[in-house]
């Protein structure tokens, strides 16, 4: 193995840019793609006429399909990988657990049902469904935490096995509380349990994006100290680490960014896991690079896959969280022998 | 085997004279299982104190006390009565930033969850001076490497640390530690998994950076011969209390060590005022 260099800041600049280019071309292609195919180019030039507000030359395919359907639809893609991806680093370091996500670990699920038992009270209230979503996750994660503890110390199989066992009854609750409310169907319910990016928003894309680059940015101050806690606790503490904040720092943000994907598609699976995985594999697991690199690559993974989701069995669309589970489970299930194992 | 141990400072050498670096004076503690109005372990009032570069072991038997005593010095957790005071300053007091500038920890071995290189680990001793979101500077590398070479592991350098020996990993870790510049190294069971071999020359090391770097040095160990040659002062713990506080000829008397660790021990005089320690199995 060659000589592993330190980190410095232009390596994270460098990768961030390379990722963000990425991330741009990945997203032309994907807002082309659909039953009305568009050049990347065209929607290149498209976007370019929204953004200098040049709309009297638009084409109708440019307003309509582009700018109104398309586009918010690979934003929250966006959006919503980014969120995952980082809330699933941030758990890993947190519970010191390299399978750690928020799907596996039942608390995707438990935003779901607090989301869902908001919309049930207050059917009219998008902000009191998502911060129920919050409580739910904030209450799941700490449920596992302390199930996963066996003689005082956390345990990999226990935590692992707590969180797909609070999965399992959390979606159980949610399917019977979703069958017996009126006016939604069984289809529409199953499309959401497994993610889904084509219902409706129920706040602005704006301020979606205004409160996960902000959580995400939280949780990035916080990343020289992460490098030193997923080594242990009292390691990190020795070395001058405030662990308590930290701790607090992260389980709220990872909380709020997978309450904020689940309150707009459902509980989509894998993507926390993998995503950082694979980053760790390409560019180290030093965090400073870490939470940017998952950021721009669970961003760039979600498009990918709603792309396929949306096209692959083209004109019916497949859930999102169908894609991630199809490459995720069997990677998930190659980590943990490997790691565990 | 016999090892050949470090000359004692003479009595009244510059430093006697000193106001003491680490000063534990009547620190207790007690763990207390949740729900359980009994404790469970009581470490009963413990007193010494240890200047400038000097070298104290902690030894006793299992579940004698000694890593709660460490705890205590490090500034883990806090005594229940009595006082541990660094320069002047009660450790309970400082922030853990502060507390990391100035002690430095080796635990016994804690699982990896990630890979990180050799260079990377020990850059971690310099978290503790650097600012939020800073990265290492061409200073705390420096530092870094330098600490490496310390430990005599400037070739593990850029090599990833879940693929060293455990003797190799062992020097990678305390070059972490003085990485952190510390004025007070603690150190649990660091022999742990290291040949004698490994055992004589990390506390030859260790002897060599307290009295060149003029830092405290406390290690719990289990080997009584290598505490007997190397240490200038020996805490000996039983049950959570203290039987002795002392140079080693002092501490080291055949009929307690027998005591304590139930064990045929005979102990000699040695060169150097220093006793050494032979365990006494007669053939049948």
């Amino acid at each position: 193995m060659a000589a592993v260099k330190p980190l410095t800041l232009r390596r994270v600049v460098g990768v961030s840019l390379l990722l963000g280019a990425v991330l741009l071309v990945v997203a032309a292609v994907a807002v082309g793609l659909g039953p009305v195919s568009i050049s990347a180019r065209a929607v290149g030039g498209c976007l370019l006429q929204a953004a200098t507000g040049n709309t009297q030359h638009m084409s109708n395919d440019c307003r309509l399909i582009v700018l109104d359907l398309r586009l918010p639809r690979v934003l929250l893609a966006l959006l919503v990988g980014a969120a995952l991806s980082v809330a699933g680093a941030g758990f890993q370091a947190l519970l010191r657990n390299p399978l750690a996500d928020p799907y596996v670990l039942g608390v995707s699920s438990g935003a779901a049902l607090g989301a869902i038992l908001a919309m049930i009270v207050a059917p009219n209230a998008p902000l009191a469904s998502m911060g129920a979503a919050f409580v739910g996750a904030l209450v799941t994660v700490a449920a596992v935490y302390f199930l996963g503890r066996r003689g005082g110390q956390l345990d990999s199989y226990t935590l692992l096995l707590a969180g797909v066992i609070s999965a399992s009854f959390f979606s159980a609750v949610i399917m019977f509380l979703m069958t017996s409310l009126p006016g939604r169907d069984l289809r529409g319910i199953t499309f959401w349990l497994m993610g889904d990016l084509s219902a409706p928003l129920p706040v602005r894309l704006g301020w979606l994006m205004l409160a996960t680059w902000l959580t995400i940015g939280a949780i990035y101050t916080t990343s020289a100290d992460l490098n030193l806690l997923s080594a242990g606790e009292r390691e990190a503490t020795h070395l001058g680490v405030n662990t308590g904040r930290v701790k607090l720092i992260v389980y709220l943000g990872g909380s709020l960014l997978t309450a904020l994907a689940v309150s707009v598609s459902g509980a989509i699976g894998y993507i926390g896991l993998l995503v950082p995985h694979v980053m760790r594999m390409l560019f180290g697991s030093d965090y400073r690079l870490l939470i940017p690199a998952s950021a721009l690559g669970g961003a760039i993974a979600l498009i990918v896959a709603d792309s396929l989701a949306r096209t692959v069995i083209a004109p019916t669309e497949l859930p999102v969280g169908a894609m991630t589970a199809i490459v995720g489970a069997p990677v998930f299930i190659y980590l943990l022998r490997r790691k565990l194992g | 085997m016999s090892v050949k141990g470090y000359p004692l400072p003479a009595e009244g050498t510059a430093w006697a004279d000193e106001p003491p670096r680490l000063l534990v004076e009547e620190a207790s503690f007690a763990y207390q299982p949740a729900g359980k109005r009994t404790s469970q372990f009581t470490l009963e009032p413990v007193s010494f104190r240890a200047q400038r570069g000097e070298l104290v072991t902690i030894v006793g038997p299992n579940a004698s006390g000694k890593t709660t005593l460490l705890q205590l010095l490090s500034g883990l957790n806090r005594p229940l009565g009595g006082r541990v005071e660094l320069d002047g300053e009660e450790l309970c007091r400082l922030d853990p930033r502060t507390r990391a500038q100035r002690i430095a920890v080796v635990q016994q071995e804690s699982p990896l969850v990630f890979p990180v290189s050799t260079t990377e680990f020990v850059l971690q001793g310099r978290h503790p001076y650097s600012r939020r979101l800073h990265f290492p500077s061409e200073g705390d590398l420096g530092l870094a490497l330098r600490a490496l070479e310390q430990v005599g592991a400037a070739h593990l350098a850029g090599r990833w640390l879940n693929e060293l020996s455990g003797g190799e990993k062992q020097r990678v870790v305390l070059a972490r530690a003085l990485a952190q510049q510390p004025m007070l190294l603690l150190l649990d069971e660091p022999t742990l998994h290291l040949d004698i071999g490994g055992q004589v020359e990390l506390l030859k090391q260790l002897t060599a950076l307290a009295t060149t770097g003029k830092t405290t040095i406390v290690v719990v160990t289990h080997e009584l011969e290598l505490a007997a040659q190397f240490a200038d002062q020996v805490v000996l713990l039983h049950h959570g209390r203290t039987l002795g506080v002392g140079r080693p000829a002092e501490v080291f008397e055949e009929a307690v060590l027998r005591e304590v660790f139930e064990a045929p021990l005979r102990v000699e005089p040695g060169p150097g005022n220093r006793p050494s320690i032979r365990l006494e199995v007669r053939p049948k």
